[in-house]
């Protein structure tokens, strides 16, 4: 249970903060970092445990908001159902792209780009198919009641993701004290090595990519419900790929709470770029690339490994010494 | 079935449209016979030169098929310049750190092509954009015969840089057997900037071939790169031959899917073709290794 600690500790002080502002600009900010921070776990499932570095993950996070605007929207089931058969349907679809690409023995960059065509099919498809409004998007209709999970406060929409947020922190941190967990950080070090001694890779890197679209596909329900609306773009487009790899990436890939320091770093950065510069279009975008590369760059591990915490990733220095003999 | 007066200029303009993408993959394909990664950033760099070309015309008043022989060395230093001291020493020799920094590349050049020159999309407007050759049945135009040779002509003489130069030779050891030639005395970081550069001189050339017919905006290299990327994977990763084969003929399926199926199925077809390449045969169809 003592590995559990820190989680309550970090949760518990993210939920007093609406005790000391009602301010909605404060919410908002922290409803859009904790929803970077929920699609960056997902990511960091699948890249930062396991070593698959998706560029398409928008591709479950599309999938889920699709799935619960449109059941809503078209077939009247509740909004609740529909929140968790989105995360279904964003499962499903990491499952499928996952038995495909494994299958088929895809990894490092053939495994990138894959799951970027996969994410960039589904747009182009959701830009033009009927049911998903093609064009025009998906609107949500307002009902501002518990039971269509609509909310009158920002207050209880924040509770919603840092309570999704918490979840997903501790599903993490069980992955890592699993076997599972194990066996998914010895692919990612060596496959050829984890698979000699009896792991098997294709099987753990499918539960990993389907756990890993669920956590995301959490993220795409989510801001389906919060924003009301989504269409081709904004469900699928690039933006949110790239927010859920560089979240993780920033905070510390391969680390439980690297996603949320990660969301909660390039958030603020983000916003205050737009303070700064007014609503200068792509602007905050600069700031995202160089912070990827300097993090790559300088700080492989992260600010979770400038912090010193323990992390498992293995040092440069053997990457160095690995690279020389490769 | 459509009369030969349809398909001959179809096939035709696909095979001249083609020809640039063949030299969009030409750039991404070498990066990856010698430095076994993909590089994310091409499409942005190809964004980039079209911006590059689109001034060049604009405010110096240079005519874009001149002004490659002033944008191909610029950008093979500005190439050479970004693998030797940005992409190399922030990668640390992981693949996975590649994959990143030309991600994170791509994503600060774009944009900062966004926050300069807004969304707007630009065009030239030359004298002899429009013009045509009668070619049997079919009419041509000039700028994509002109952009044909030229693709030739560069494929000629990257295909001489790589057979007879010391250069060439040491990106081909390189390409091999990586510490065996650093044993041998040949900097492999130095020969990394030299392909990362010419790779990014192939897209300096392209863009100059591409901005007297097409618009330029900070998303334009874009769908060029995904169809390269399809190309490179249908021609086998690191192939040049491949990469000329199969981009005249990802030119031509889609230059007959749009007159048969529509523009916008086109592009589908471009993108099913290449998942499916990954999933059955990621060597490619000339390729001897995944």
């Amino acid at each position: 249970m003592k590995t559990y600690l820190p989680i309550v500790v970090a949760v518990a002080l993210l939920a007093a903060v609406p005790l000391f502002t009602s301010s909605n600009v404060v919410l908002n900010f922290l409803v859009a970092a904790l929803l970077i921070a929920l699609a960056g776990q997902g990511w960091n499932l699948l890249g930062g445990y396991g070593g698959q570095y998706s560029f398409g993950h928008a591709a479950f996070f599309g999938t889920a908001a699709y799935a619960t605007a449109i059941l809503q929207v078209r077939y009247g089931v509740n909004a609740w159902l529909g929140f968790a058969a989105g995360i279904a349907a964003g499962a499903f679809v990491g499952a499928v792209i996952g038995a495909l690409t494994f299958r088929s023995g895809l990894k490092g960059s053939y495994f990138s780009l894959v799951t970027l065509a996969f994410a960039e099919v589904l747009r182009i498809v959701a830009s033009v198919a009927p049911i998903t409004g093609a064009g025009v998007g998906t609107l949500i209709p307002l009902d501002l009641h518990a039971r269509s999970f609509q909310f009158q406060s920002r207050v209880p929409f924040y509770f919603i993701a840092l309570g999704l947020v918490a979840l997903s922190l501790i599903v993490v941190r069980a992955v890592e004290n699993s076997r599972f967990g194990a066996y998914l950080v010895a692919v990612r070090e060596n496959e050829d090595a984890a698979s000699a001694l009896g792991v098997d890779a294709f099987t753990v890197k499918l539960c990993a990519i389907t756990l890993s679209a669920a956590i995301t596909a959490a993220a795409g329900c989510f801001y389906a419900q919060y924003f009301l609306f989504i269409d081709a773009g904004i469900a699928y487009g690039p933006w949110i790929s790239i927010d859920a790899l560089l979240a993780p990436i920033v905070g510390g890939a391969g680390t439980v709470f690297g996603p949320l320091l990660g969301a909660l770093v390039i958030k603020t950065l983000g916003e205050t770029t737009k303070l700064i510069a007014g609503d200068a279009p792509g602007l905050d975008l600069v700031i995202y690339g160089l912070l990827l590369v300097g993090v790559v760059g300088l700080a492989p591990r992260g600010i979770a490994g400038l912090l010193g915490a323990t992390t498992r990733r293995r040092g440069r220095s053997t990457a160095k010494l690995e690279h020389g003999n490769g | 079935m459509l009369s030969p007066v349809i398909l001959v200029p179809a096939v035709l303009n696909g095979l001249m449209t083609g020809a640039v993408y063949a030299l969009v993959a030409l750039g991404l394909t070498l990066v990856y016979g010698v430095l076994h990664i993909i590089n994310f950033a091409h499409g942005a760099l190809l964004t980039a030169a079209m911006f590059a070309a689109f001034f060049a015309y604009m405010l110096l008043g240079l005519d874009p098929y001149l002004a490659v022989f002033l944008l191909a060395p610029l950008f093979f230093v500005a190439g050479y310049a970004l693998q030797r001291f940005v992409i190399g020493p922030a990668a640390h020799g992981e693949d996975r750190n590649f994959l990143l920094v030309t991600l994170g590349l791509a994503i600060v050049i774009e944009n900062a092509l966004l926050y300069f020159f807004r969304a707007d999309t630009r065009t030239v407007n030359l004298p002899y954009a429009f013009d045509v050759v009668e070619v049997g049945a079919a009419f041509i135009a000039v700028p994509r015969l002109v952009a044909l040779g030229a693709v030739a002509a560069v494929a000629v003489v990257l295909w001489i840089i790589m057979q007879w130069t010391d250069t060439g030779k040491a990106i081909r050891a390189v390409a091999k057997e990586k510490l065996g030639a650093e044993l041998c005395g040949i900097d492999v970081a130095h020969i990394y900037a030299v392909t990362f550069g010419l790779g990014t001189a192939c897209v300096a050339v392209a863009a100059c071939l591409l901005i007297p017919t097409y618009y330029v905006n900070p998303t334009a290299g874009e769908a060029f790169v995904l169809i390269a990327f399809t190309i490179v994977v249908l021609g086998g990763m690191g192939s040049i031959a491949g990469a000329l084969i199969g981009g005249l003929f990802v030119g031509v399926v889609e230059s007959l899917s749009s007159v048969f199926l529509g523009q916008s199925l086109g592009q589908i077809g471009i993108f099913v073709l290449f998942i499916v390449m990954l999933l059955v045969r990621p060597s490619g169809l000339f390729g001897a290794r995944a």
